[in-house]
């Protein structure tokens, strides 16, 4: 599907890290663009998918269940497009859900596992393996790639939490002032040498949301939308913001449904 | 703690949803702040009470970037001139080699960061300055030079208020107050405005 054999394999043996560290050196101006001429559209994030469909189908927890009756939206079980469609409203919740709080609630009620447990370390630390919550949110988005962002609008709650979404996004608080509009409200700015995302707009929202999760070059990882807003909201100077909350919900629904109709392109390469 | 705190912002949710759901209206000041509070925990140095706005901070959180008000503009952008403190011995500028460290630093107040070090000022984040740092960031006007400007003590006073709080100048302003919220120190201050004023600083040389 996404990477050749060949590739592949190339990828499995070589750390990608360092082979990484070579082409910065030499490639200053763009080391990324250079790593998409030497991978093509490979992305690693092929590894992270296949493991994410293993889990998935994986019998786990005191119930010793899959997770193949999950409802992602779409009726149980169903993952293609899934994503696409997401956050929105659960019945069975009475709440408006993204992919991990989503994944999370169906770990406990299918599962029988311990929230506590599964949120003691749902993203990973540079260095380490990857976690279960990553390899799935890839494994998820992948089975969306090329379908137009379709967040849904029609519940109230759903309404309500893009309207709360709006809100917290130009929410300035911290001893920098710092709000999200802060950084990402104007188009063609960068911090350093980081372009951001004019979030406010369909063209910026729709580029961003479309390409999380994404591996990142830099950290040999998948990173989650999740975790996106997590090390946002750090660089913000703000206190730890929890997966599957409900400020990321609304924070990720604002983005989603000013991104409407942006084809899905996750996981993502970023640098 | 954790686990009790997910669950609560479980049912928030709900409760939200229904309160100002049907509505259509946007949501206020303080539901919005509860439900950032309901969605983080307190993490090394960075508290909850980080989340408690400012007068000015409240003012500036909407899409415009603007006060709306006249008067209230007007009340804060004094507030803010009124809050700057200049070198009690009218020392303005310390050594620019030390203010080009600062300048780079990008550490700072963050949970990840280490709270006993002194804190970066991240200038390069938002300014071009020295031409031999490529890696600058393009939110604020660059800096490029800034010391062909002169150093009269206008200039100098001017641009220690505009560190201290460049909200005196533009009220909702992107830039920290890196004086009055206490990010960089009266010397931290004194070095970077070297690094900005001083003619051997790669800022004011080619
Ligand atoms: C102090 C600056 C700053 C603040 C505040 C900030 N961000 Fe970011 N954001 C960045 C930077 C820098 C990047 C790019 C990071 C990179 O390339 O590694 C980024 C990336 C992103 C991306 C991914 C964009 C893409 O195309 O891959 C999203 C989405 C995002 N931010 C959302 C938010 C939201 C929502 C908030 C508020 C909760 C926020 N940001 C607050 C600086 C900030
Ligand atoms: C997060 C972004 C940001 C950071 C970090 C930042 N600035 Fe700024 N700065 C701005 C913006 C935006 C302006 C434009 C005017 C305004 O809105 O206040 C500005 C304006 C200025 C000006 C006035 C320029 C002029 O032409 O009059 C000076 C001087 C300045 N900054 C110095 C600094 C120094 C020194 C630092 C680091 C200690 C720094 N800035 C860090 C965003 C930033």
């Amino acid at each position: 599907m996404l990477a050749k054999s060949g590739i592949a394999a190339l990828l499995r043996g070589l750390s990608v890290c360092s082979l990484l560290f070579s082409i910065a050196a030499n490639a200053q101006d763009d080391p990324f663009a250079e790593y998409h001429e030497m991978m093509g559209d490979d992305n690693p994030a092929i590894f992270v998918i296949e493991e994410g469909a293993e889990l998935w189908a994986k019998p786990q927890g005191p119930k010793q269940a899959s997770l193949e009756q999950c409802d992602l939206g779409l009726g149980a079980g169903v993952v293609k497009g899934a994503y696409a469609q997401l956050p929105s409203y659960f019945a069975d919740t009475k709440q408006v859900m993204d992919l991990e709080g989503r994944l999370i609630y169906c770990m406990e009620s299918l599962q029988g596992r311990d929230r506590a447990d599964i949120l003691r370390k749902p993203y990973s630390s540079t260095g380490d393996m990857g976690t279960e919550l990553e390899a799935l949110a890839s494994y998820i988005a992948d089975q969306s790639m090329g379908m137009p962002i379709a967040t849904p609008q029609n519940h109230p709650a759903e309404r309500a939490a893009y309207a709360m979404g709006e809100q917290l996004f130009f929410y300035r608080a911290g001893p920098y002032d710092f709000s999200c509009a802060t950084c990402h409200r104007q188009s063609d700015k960068r911090i350093r040498l980081q372009n951001l995302p004019n979030l406010t707009v369909s063209a910026g929202a729709g580029s961003a949301y479309s390409t999380w999760p994404a591996y990142r070059i830099s950290q040999g990882l998948v990173r989650t939308m999740g975790w996106r807003m997590q090390n946002c909201a750090k660089q913000q100077r703000l206190p730890q913001l929890l997966p599957g909350s409900e400020a990321v919900v609304a924070l990720i629904e604002y983005m989603s449904v000013n991104g409407t109709g942006t084809e899905m392109a996750a996981p993502g390469l970023k640098r | 703690m954790l686990k009790t705190k997910i669950l609560l912002a479980a049912v928030a949710v709900t409760a939200l949803a229904s309160a100002y759901g049907e509505s259509g209206l946007k949501p206020d000041a303080k539901t919005v702040k509860a439900v950032w509070r309901d969605s983080m925990v307190a993490k090394n140095q960075a508290g909850l009470d980080r989340l408690n706005q400012t007068a000015l901070e409240k003012a500036c959180s909407n899409a415009s970037d603007n006060v709306a008000s006249d008067t209230e503009r007007e009340q804060l952008r004094q507030a803010a001139t009124n809050s700057v403190v200049y070198p009690a011995d009218g020392k303005f500028l310390g050594d620019w080699q030390r203010g080009e460290a600062i300048a780079s630093n990008g550490k700072g107040m963050q949970w990840s960061d280490d709270p006993n070090k002194p804190n970066g000022g991240n200038c390069y984040a938002c300014h071009q300055m020295s031409p031999g740092e490529v890696a600058y960031g393009t939110v604020g006007p660059s800096l490029r030079n800034y010391g062909m400007r002169g150093r009269s003590e206008a200039m100098l006073k001017y641009t220690w208020a505009k560190i201290w709080n460049p909200q005196g100048y533009r009220v909702c302003s992107h830039m920290p107050r890196f004086g009055d919220a206490g990010i960089l120190d009266e010397q931290q201050i004194r070095d970077v405005m070297a690094y900005l004023f001083d003619p051997n600083s790669p800022v004011n040389r080619k």
